[in-house]
């Protein structure tokens, strides 16, 4: 029986339309969501999959109160998406890792601590608590274009988790990577995860990815996105190099395939449906 | 396994080795040339291209430019209404009006000597003089003068320094020598050798030219050098794959590629030129310009302060009109590039 | 995987020492064998010193006139650092007001641009008469204004140039205002802005020695060109050139140095490609 207090994350029927407002976008309006219903529990590791504009940047931002959402509700933490962003519930990683030139890395990590006021001691012990935790720590004093790129997402994860957010968004984060820096960055995540304790949900396009990391993989459509299935990852919690070569992995990889190709049609119609009733038609 | 993310040199780098024979470029930029693409864009920024080049585009800047110029026009007024000498107006512009005022103020910079009525100035454009000639017709004459030197030079400059950039291009020990000595020619006032040029010809008109080519030289040549070599190091390859020629490379990549920066170059060119130009004819005693003009209205400004103003917009027309005419060029020229954004760094 | 790195890499700075000399010793050597070739030309040539002096000519007058060139320099840099702290203050102001009202900003900028381009020296005989003909505050005023539109321009652009990214950002961290405009606006503005400096510099320079040419005391720099030029006094007048000349440099370097020390990142990255 799971507990309300143990769900962080609830969507309900919620739906995105861009361009309402009058503005002179060419194409009119775009529905980038509908009827999106998803609830995450507490220390999950969620991963949102789908074609590209199947609208999981729009959902992730829907979540992270960068964006609202034109029907439904969203809840974060048991407040409104507005409140649990002023109150600084999640900390977000973007696909770009948008560190700051003019701060060393150290500093890049302390800019939420500073933006909550905390002092110089807590920021600079917490920074470098974060820093440790991504194996950074010999780099504190570095700038950031001397690290590569998979070192910045690191530090923009550290900067991520310095308030202790109870949730982590991250959209595509490694997407910039090439395949084999990716995956030890899962690995990477997957420890830090474990360490944390958050709740991730994590934006991906890349389906070995999100099998590997996640807890359950939501399954989008493409636009109008809708859910189209979610899968349950029953992999071991200790997820390792190995893991990648196991049966089940392989066959959750299909199931997920299988829920992208379903949503390709749009509307959710799995394509042998959508022929028959073509056939039907003709 | 952290060691190895930890390598920074995990970043490939397109750093492209320099081949001997000058086809691809040395990809890394020297702080000189760094500094010098933030210095050519703080002087003239990139016009901002609509996307679809909508016959809109223009209509805001335009709005905007005609309000600041009326605002300007309210202000000075308005100060002259409260601190300048009595009013005791009679006609503006040909209409018959009747404003009698004593500002309540007494200022000396607004007073009819220094801030002339604007509508004054205007009119003054339509005196006539003893020869029967308008202020504006006189005037027209000396700008043309001005901007015969001054166009004259600019292409002077422009070619010249188009075939400077394309010889250091191929000549890499001629760059490295002389790159820095142009880099360093922008930190210096070269204007002020004028004086010495045009007297030390004693070319009279021509050295006038003379003044306003080596003013847009120096950063045609700089801007050219910058944009051939701006080329993404890809399609240097490419030309390379097809064993295309020097000329060939120069012709169909490099010269393409830099007009962005050109035309940067060109804007600075053409305003410095205009500059060059009237400040050539200072020290010159010609008095068929701009230049002389201005140092005669200045002397009989006591008796008619109108006629250093009308001058004076004259000059502004003048620069503003040459540099409309190399932004029209560059439009034109331009159109299919990718636009960038306002605000943005080409 | 490991990747040698193509040239030692300073941890702390992106850049050497020893590259930034090497690059300029082809660029010395020429300039010295240029004056040694202006100097035989003169010499073998016979030119007579009213049409072209020779180096060693010009060098000779630098000494023997130092006393009075140096009081000219002096004169004039007044004129130019009094036009920089004014201009410079008045464009980063403008330029704040600009940026912050967005409206404003798109029908002001395009005037600004054209207004740039308006041969600002024409003002100095106004200036001339509103300040006096003989006094150096009308010569710093012609600096001033040439120097405003570039850094009010480039003030516009550098605190418009975060990236949305860095917004979303510091959205993400429920920042104030406030905080967006310490934080990240400023300085992401920085290198801009000390480029319009470096450029202000040099146009300030020009400004106060053109405004003279229109009407100065004897004493200033400007006039001292000209005066000398119309006697035919070319080594003089070379000589003074030379002040001028150095008084740029001087005032370019140090906005560079400053810049090194208050925005040290935004020219450690010359060594990776463009």
């Amino acid at each position: 029986m799971i507990e309300s207090s143990d769900i962080v994350v609830e969507l309900t029927g919620v739906s995105k339309v861009f361009g309402l407002s009058g503005g002179r976008a060419a194409g009119g309006t775009v529905e980038a969501l509908t009827g999106i219903d998803l609830s995450v529990r507490r220390g999950e590791f969620i991963s949102l999959i789908g074609p590209s504009g199947c609208g999981k940047s729009t959902l992730l931002r829907l979540v992270g109160d960068l964006t609202s959402s034109t029907g439904g509700t969203v809840m974060v933490n048991g407040k409104t998406a507005e409140r649990a962003r002023l109150d600084r519930d999640y900390g977000m990683v973007f696909q770009a890792p948008v560190l700051f030139d003019w701060r060393t890395v150290q500093k890049n990590v302390e800019l939420p601590l500073e933006i909550t006021g905390r002092s110089k001691a807590e920021r600079e012990a917490k920074a470098r608590e974060m820093l440790a935790l991504v194996e950074l720590s010999e780099f504190t004093d570095h700038q950031p274009w001397q690290l590569s790129g998979g070192m910045q997402q690191r530090v923009a994860i550290a900067r991520a988790l310095a308030l202790d957010p109870a949730i982590l968004l991250m959209d595509e984060p490694f997407g910039a990577l090439d395949e084999m820096t990716r995956e030890r960055m899962n690995l990477e995540l997957l420890r830090i995860w474990d360490r944390t304790g958050t709740t991730v949900i994590f934006v991906t396009h890349s389906i070995p990815e999100a099998v590997f990391l996640s807890t359950r993989v939501v399954v989008m459509s493409a636009r109008p996105g809708r859910i189209t299935r979610v899968v349950p990852i029953d992999l071991p919690r200790e997820r390792s190099v190995e893991t990648r070569e196991m049966e089940r992995y392989f066959e959750l990889v299909t199931a997920v395939r299988e829920g992208l190709r379903d949503g390709e049609g749009g509307a959710g119609v799995a394509p042998s449906a959508r022929v028959r009733a073509e056939g039907l038609s003709a | 396994m952290t060691s190895e993310l930890n390598d920074p040199g995990v970043e490939p780098v397109t750093g492209i080795d320099d081949v001997p024979d000058g086809a691809v470029p040395d990809a890394r930029l020297s702080r000189a040339e760094v500094e010098l693409d933030q210095d050519l864009e703080a002087y003239q920024p990139p016009t901002p291209r609509a996307v679809a080049a909508t016959r809109r585009a223009w209509v805001r800047p335009l709005i905007g430019f005609i309000s600041i110029v009326v605002a300007i026009g309210l202000i000075w007024e308005g100060a002259k209404w409260i601190g300048g000498d009595p009013w005791d107006v009679s006609s503006i512009l040909g209409i018959p009006v009747s404003i009698v005022h004593t500002p309540p103020f007494e200022w000396k910079p607004v007073n009819d000597i220094n801030l002339p009525h604007t509508w004054l100035i205007v009119e003054s454009f339509f005196a006539t003089d003893a020869n029967g000639e308008t202020l504006f017709q006189g005037l027209l004459g000396a700008a043309l003068f001005t901007f015969r030197g001054a166009i004259l030079g600019f292409f002077l400059g422009a070619t010249v320094g188009m075939v400077l950039a394309i010889v250091l291009i191929h000549v890499r020990f001629l760059e490295r020598a002389l790159l820095p000595l142009l880099v360093a020619s922008q930190t210096v006032p070269i204007i002020a050798i004028a004086p010495v040029i045009v007297v030390g010809l004693k070319a009279g008109w021509l050295s006038i030219a003379i003044v306003a080519s080596y003013l847009t030289f120096f950063p045609v040549t700089i801007a050219a050098i910058r944009g051939m070599r701006s080329a993404d190091p890809r399609a240097f390859e490419l030309l390379r794959s097809y064993a295309a020629r020097d000329r060939t490379v120069l012709w169909r990549l490099r010269l393409p590629a830099s007009a962005p920066y050109l035309f940067t170059a060109f804007k600075i060119g053409a305003t410095a030129s205009v500059v060059g130009a009237i400040v050539g004819e200072l020290p010159s005693g010609i008095r068929d310009g701009l230049g002389g003009t201005l140092l005669t209205a200045m002397q009989y400004y006591s008796i008619q302060p109108e006629r250093l103003w009308a001058a004076i917009a004259m000059s502004a027309l003048l620069g503003i009109g040459c540099f409309m005419l190399v932004v029209l060029a560059e439009h034109w020229t331009l159109r299919n590039y990718r636009p960038t954004e306002p605000g943005a760094a080409a | 995987m490991t990747v040698a790195h193509a040239e030692p890499v300073d941890a702390a700075r992106g850049w050497s020492l020893g590259a930034q000399v090497r690059e300029w010793v082809p660029a010395l050597a020429f300039f010295v064998g240029a004056i040694l070739a202006w100097e035989l030309l003169v010499r073998i040539l016979g030119i007579k010193q009213f049409i072209l002096p020779s180096p060693v000519a010009i060098a000779n007058a630098v000494v023997t006139y130092f006393p009075e060139l140096w009081q000219s320099a002096t004169y004039t840099l007044v004129e130019i650092l009094l036009g920089l702290a004014i201009g410079v203050v008045a464009g980063l102001l403008a330029g704040m007001v600009t940026a912050h009202f967005g409206a404003f900003r798109e029908s002001v900028l395009p005037f600004a641009i054209a207004a740039n381009s308006v041969p600002i020296i024409a003002f100095a005989p106004i200036f001339n008469n509103w300040f006096g003909i003989d006094k150096q505050l009308s010569k710093a005023m012609v600096a001033a204004v040439i120097c405003f539109f570039p850094v009010m321009i480039n003030t516009v652009r550098g605190l418009t140039s975060a990236s949305p990214a860095a917004l979303e950002l510091m959205r993400s961290f429920a920042a104030t205002d406030a905080q967006i405009l310490r934080k990240v606006r400023f300085p992401a503005a920085l290198p801009y802005i000390f480029t319009a400096l470096r450029v202000a510099t040099t146009l300030a320079t020009i400004g106060a020695i053109i405004g003279e040419y229109f009407g100065a005391p004897k004493v200033s720099l400007g006039q001292y060109i000209v005066t000398y030029s119309s006697y035919l006094n070319f080594e003089r007048s070379w000589a003074a050139i030379v002040f001028a000349c150095a008084i740029g440099i001087t005032l370019y370097i140090a906005v560079v140095v400053v810049e090194r020390i208050v925005a040290p990142w935004t020219t450690d990255r010359t060594t990776r490609a463009g």
